[in-house]
């Protein structure tokens, strides 16, 4: 066994847990997890059967977490874990498995699969089997500040575009204000749009707000490569920062996993709960609305449909918020099949985006969001998850579908008066 | 040994044996199973309602709402819930089973007709053979399927079919058939604990897990 191999059985070991040992003593072989996931629907390849992508846990756990396991291993019954297993692995855990954790949702013995793909990456990653387009973007968020490689310059550049175009000031660093608006690299770069929007909407709900010199970016690739310790240091600029700022809320900006990182696994990466609540965007539009804070004028009158990115719907809680949001801007709004808490995955969420060995799979799932589409025949289609978006694009120009994509907030902001007007 | 000493030594030495290792072995995996415990989760929770462990260990019951899974996986449910419901029709409501499980417990409530239950051993018969030809046919199934697989099938059907011929009085002398038959069970017993059948006792703290890990983000799955 390699040194790294050591370090990745250590680790397995450290997030092995009564759940997972439920789950694997569970486990009838029924398959049924596999007609949920789309890397096997659209392939047809059993190998992307959910449940097997984590067999390498399976086997640890069997060897020695049970008495019946560790005999078998004692007398040469059953072999142990080997770092060319791991490497075979790599494909099935990252590259096959977007954490979208549809399969969680069927397993009839009720196994959180999902959770054990997770916990797994903590091991491949520890023993050096995650794929490098990860790798990169977790060292690149944790030297740089971000997974595509943005500064702060480049933000306050943005910022500055953003006060010329829409005349609101973006305020940085700003102590006391109720929320922190954190980015992603690929608002920053791709959609620009996205900052103008929140001062718009915040502008008009009359709420104090604020990005953060030292945090700005909520991607989390380490959470996404499974190393809990890049995770954590990622996590907790974004906390220092919000404590330091005392603001009362951080938004987590238009993307799944920055959502899931800081949302929900944050507080368990730093050991402590948060002083400051963690919303989604849409969460935060949602509360606008509602409190009537959200007043918008004229509809889009084409076509439109909404991607529910996974980790928002079914991974975070948030379906019905961006229904209230479509309705509210949207005379033609439609679902597709499966929408909702079913969504399928756009297939590039988990950190797949960044494989770029994974691109030719990605794309043949993608076929599943293609018949989707295809039912509905929208003239756009809407998501919350500018990851989403960005794969969204690829498939569909890879299958030529003329459908553009469009960020839910910047739609909502476009039709938010101009002040004085 | 002739047919009777083999019916008396299966009816006590041999139950007894198959009854303890039962016992205790499922007792030992629940401990190894559980005592990993887990980490308290430290995010706020979002409550909702229906989202919650309790909710999952009896909605998981119910193939998932407007997936189309049925459909997907027709043998697997249909025949999955039919051999299911029919295991615990024979093993719970055949009248000489309830009288063994009073001998073991005290405890006693009242069976089915034996001509129903008849029927339902030959539908569960033909249910496992069914899953059974849908496991070598399905790729997934196929590809998934290990030796313990093939052998915890075997275990759960043959006393199901040796039960079944002894009723009947077919292929073998009543008391040979009697006595493999509750052979076979001892086996299923001693099996259990050891294999994925003990799914029967963990998939309620699977449920369980998955809808409070689940539950805490108010999502019920």
């Amino acid at each position: 066994m390699s040194a790294t191999m050591e370090k990745g059985v250590r680790v397995l070991k450290e997030v092995m847990d009564a759940p997972i040992a439920s789950y694997l003593n569970s486990c009838v072989h029924c398959g049924l997890c596999a007609e949920a996931c789309l890397f096997y629907t659209e392939t047809g390849d059993p190998k992307y059967t959910p449940i097997h992508k984590i067999e390498p846990l399976r086997r640890l756990y069997s060897q020695e977490y049970t008495l019946l396991g560790r005999l078998m291993k004692m007398v040469g019954l059953s072999k142990p874990l080997t770092d060319a297993e791991l490497a075979e692995w790599q494909e099935l855990v990252y590259n096959s498995c977007t954490l979208c954790g549809r399969c969680s949702v069927v397993c009839p013995v009720g196994n959180d699969i999902v959770y054990m793909v997770r916990k797994l990456r903590e091991g491949m990653s520890a023993s050096g089997n995650a794929p490098d387009g990860i790798k990169g973007a977790a060292n690149r968020t944790v030297t740089i500040g971000s997974p595509m490689g943005v500064k702060l310059p480049a933000v306050k550049a943005q910022m500055k575009h953003v006060e010329d175009d829409y005349g609101i000031p973006i305020p940085m660093d700003q102590e006391g204000a109720e929320y922190m608006v954190m980015l992603s690299s690929m608002e920053i770069i791709n959609f620009p749009e996205y900052l103008g929007a929140i001062a718009k909407i915040m502008q008009q709900a009359g709420k104090t707000w604020t990005l953060c010199s030292t945090a700005f970016e909520a991607t989390n690739a380490g959470m996404q490569i499974g190393n809990s310790d890049l995770a954590r240091l990622i996590v907790s600029r974004i906390v220092d920062g919000a404590e330091r700022l005392k603001v009362k809320t951080v938004i987590s900006p238009e993307c799944g996993h920055a959502y899931t990182a800081l949302r929900w696994e944050g507080a368990n990466l730093i050991g402590r709960p948060f002083t400051f609540q963690v919303k989604h965007i849409i969460e935060v539009l949602g509360e606008f609305q509602k409190a009537g804070l959200l007043k918008t004028e004229g509809f889009e009158t084409d076509r439109l449909t909404f991607h529910d990115p996974c980790q928002l719907a079914r991974r975070g809680g948030v379906i019905q918020q961006q229904r209230d949001l479509m309705n509210q801007v949207a005379k033609n709004f439609v679902e597709m099949p499966d929408a909702g808490f079913i969504n399928w995955c756009c297939g590039g969420g988990g950190g797949a985006s960044a494989i770029e060995e994974g691109e030719e799979l990605r794309i043949e799932a993608f076929k599943k969001k293609k018949s989707q589409l295809d039912a509905v025949k929208p003239d756009r289609l809407v998501t919350a998850c500018a990851n989403c978006r960005i794969v969204l694009e690829e498939g569909l120009e890879h299958y030529q579908m003329d459908i553009p994509v469009v960020g839910l907030t910047e739609m909502i902001a476009e039709h938010i008066p101009e002040k004085g007007a | 040994m002739n047919e009777m000493q083999f019916l008396t030594w299966v009816r006590g030495t041999g139950l007894n044996i198959a009854v303890g290792i039962f016992l205790l072995g499922v007792l030992w995996r629940l401990i190894e199973i559980y005592s990993l415990g887990r980490k308290k989760d430290l995010s706020a929770p979002r409550q909702v309602a229906g989202a919650s462990g309790w909710n999952t260990m009896f909605r998981r019951s119910l193939p998932p709402k407007d997936m189309g899974m049925v459909k997907r996986s027709p043998v697997s449910y249909i025949g999955g819930y039919t051999f299911h419901i029919g295991l615990a029709i024979i093993v719970f409501l055949f009248a000489p089973h309830i009288k063994t499980i009073q001998g073991l417990t005290g405890l006693s409530w009242p069976g089915l007709p034996s001509q129903f239950v008849d029927l339902v051993a030959v539908v569960t018969i033909a249910a496992m053979v069914v899953v059974l030809v849908d496991r070598i046919n399905k790729p997934v199934k196929r590809y998934l399927s290990t030796f313990e697989d093939w052998f915890t099938w075997l275990v759960t059907f043959l006393p199901v079919l040796t039960g079944w011929l002894a009723v009947r009085h077919l292929l073998l002398p009543y008391t040979t058939m009697l006595a493999i038959h509750i052979l076979t069970v001892e086996i299923l017993l001693v099996v259990l604990p050891f294999t994925k059948l003990f799914h029967a006792f963990t998939l309620w703290g699977s449920r369980y897990y998955n809808g409070a890990v689940n539950g805490h983000k108010g999502v019920a799955v």
